[in-house]
């Protein structure tokens, strides 16, 4: 594709993590809500079969948390809280309504991204935990009944908070148009990136014609 | 067993509006009754065992105690527990109890399978499994209240006592029943067990066994393996047999709460969306490109890459 009008705001290998996730989590999830609703069990037939599919669910799930160790080193330090990150929530109505009058001195990500972020990690890495108590046959045998009995409650409480997550993190990447293909592609117009990301354009991205390209990551 | 496949009145993972076929329910409910008081701990219930039902498991090691093997295992369904206790007077007493599955009333595994079928209840109150349905998730061990069910190594499947389904269902005992020979083990309705149990209670106290007592405990329902002990105020001192067995709050927390708390979630997420967008629309771009020159602003504010197009002197922000 030609980019050379657009910026590239997610690397190749950062778009990998992402998807590769995805594909994993797409599996792990289905197959999950088919033990956890088992009137929606059809659904772990997106990994063959039931007995397939709970024995590949946890490998799955292995491959989701090893890919999110990987996303929190590429992405942390853009999701740290900073003081501006409060003039979006402060501005939030507006933003859900689609009015986009002020600068809201956003980011490469707003507070809302970021509050999805350490929730994501917070809830895989808790899935990941549990799911190890729970995981038959090399591991639940470790541990006293009453742990795995909690562990399998608190694992299915984290699975159901990580996908309604990611339904709204679903919702708003078909909601803010230019979000899918920025992430599939890996660029973003400029003028994208000013209306939703106003600092992180001004700060990271602004063309000054003095100084040449550089990388805005 | 397939011969029962007509009077299921509980299956696992199955929704109340689609209930298992269980139209012949007009029988009665069965029980089996074991008197620890007369067991003389000879392991031929477990002998016969797995003779019926067709188990052959592995020699194991002698650990020290008579228990043998050590503990239930996929291909042992019972096992006679031995416990050396002393009383206050520093008497020691033997006792002895056959472990295996209680067939409860109110199944803690069947609760918590999330595979459809894979554990059912007939009419007659045995709990079995259908280990063809199974998954191998483990979810049945935690959610027993007694510790019963093993999953075997060998196809990653989960077994227990069958309390001799396919026999019961040609009207036989099971084939622990039929071997005993002290007549520690009965079988028969459970309403006959319980009038056996209290005719043998009252024995028992005659004799100055003050605590002998049923042990057919409320908190899972009630069981269809029930025991005479002869200390039924301290059923503990049976290896650990629990005194109030109920199924975990967190199994029930799991079940009965989380569920239709987890389906109204996805409804209101959805719903919530679903409303968003249609409400607002799409959040498409409405500014133009910042760099593009003024007077070249074309009217298509929203068509990004038209505006970009028209000026390309600008090497920032290009890969």
């Amino acid at each position: 594709m030609d980019t050379k009008n657009l910026i590239l705001r997610t690397k190749f290998m950062d778009r990998m993590c992402h998807w590769t996730m995805v594909a994993c989590f797409f599996l792990v999830a289905m197959s999950g809500l088919s033990w956890f609703f088992p009137s929606l069990s059809w659904m772990n037939g997106v990994l063959g079969t039931p007995q397939l599919a709970r024995m590949l669910h946890p490998f799955l799930g292995t491959v989701v948390f090893v890919l999110l160790i990987c996303m929190f080193f590429r992405f942390v330090h853009h999701n740290m809280p900073v003081r501006t990150d409060v003039t979006w929530f402060r501005n939030i109505v507006d933003v859900l309504m689609n009015k986009h009058t002020k600068p809201l001195k956003i980011g490469k990500y707003n507070a809302g991204q970021k509050i999805l972020f350490w929730c994501i990690m917070m809830l895989i890495s808790a899935l990941f935990a549990t799911g190890v108590v729970a995981w038959r046959p090399y591991f639940a045998g470790y541990f006293p009944i009453p742990a795995i009995r909690l562990a399998l409650l608190a694992h299915s409480l984290a699975g159901l908070g990580l996908i309604l997550l990611v339904i709204g993190h679903i919702y708003m990447g078909i909601w803010v148009r230019g979000s899918v293909t920025g992430m599939l592609t890996g660029y973003v117009s400029r003028a994208w990136a000013k209306q939703h990301h106003d600092r992180w354009y001004d700060e990271e991205v602004a063309p000054s014609k003095d100084t040449p390209a550089k990388h805005h990551s | 067993m397939g011969m029962q496949s007509q009077d299921i009145i509980r299956r696992s993972a199955t929704n109340g509006l689609t209930p298992a076929p269980q139209a012949r329910d007009h029988q009665q409910e069965v029980a089996k009754l074991i008197d620890v008081s007369i067991c003389t701990g000879c392991k031929g219930c477990q002998v016969a065992c797995s003779e019926w039902n067709d188990l052959r498991d592995d020699v194991g090691h002698n650990v020290g105690v008579y228990d043998n093997p050590a503990d239930l295992t996929a291909e042992s369904w019972t096992v006679i527990r031995f416990d050396e206790v002393e009383d206050e007077s520093g008497t020691l007493e033997w006792l002895l109890r056959k472990e295996g599955c209680m067939h409860c009333e109110e199944p803690g595994c069947l609760k918590a399978c999330p595979s459809p079928g894979a554990i059912v209840q007939f009419a007659n109150g045995i709990v079995d499994f259908q280990s063809d349905q199974c998954i191998g998730c483990g979810y049945c061990i935690a959610g027993c209240p007694f510790d019963v069910p093993r999953i075997n190594k060998k196809d990653n499947k989960a077994y227990k006592c069958t309390l001799c389904a396919d026999r019961v269902s040609v009207g036989q005992e099971p084939a622990c029943v039929k071997t005993c020979p002290t007549g520690a083990i009965s079988f028969g309705s459970k309403a006959e067990m319980k009038d056996l149990a209290a005719t043998r209670i009252e024995e028992l106290k005659s004799r100055g066994h003050d605590g002998a007592g049923l042990y057919d405990p409320q908190g899972v329902g009630g069981t269809h393996v029930m025991y005479v002990l002869t200390h039924a105020d301290k059923p503990e001192m049976y290896h650990r047999l629990p005194k109030d067995p109920h199924i975990s709050p967190f199994v029930r927390g799991w079940k009965e709460w989380l569920k239709p708390v987890g389906a109204l979630g996805f409804i209101a997420t959805l719903a919530g969306a679903f409303a968003h967008y249609v409400g607002v629309g799409p959040n498409t771009v409405d500014i133009p490109d910042p760099e593009a020159e003024p007077e070249k602003l074309p009217e298509e504010k929203e068509t990004v890459a038209a505006s970009d197009t028209a000026q390309d002197d600008h090497p920032a922000g290009r890969e």
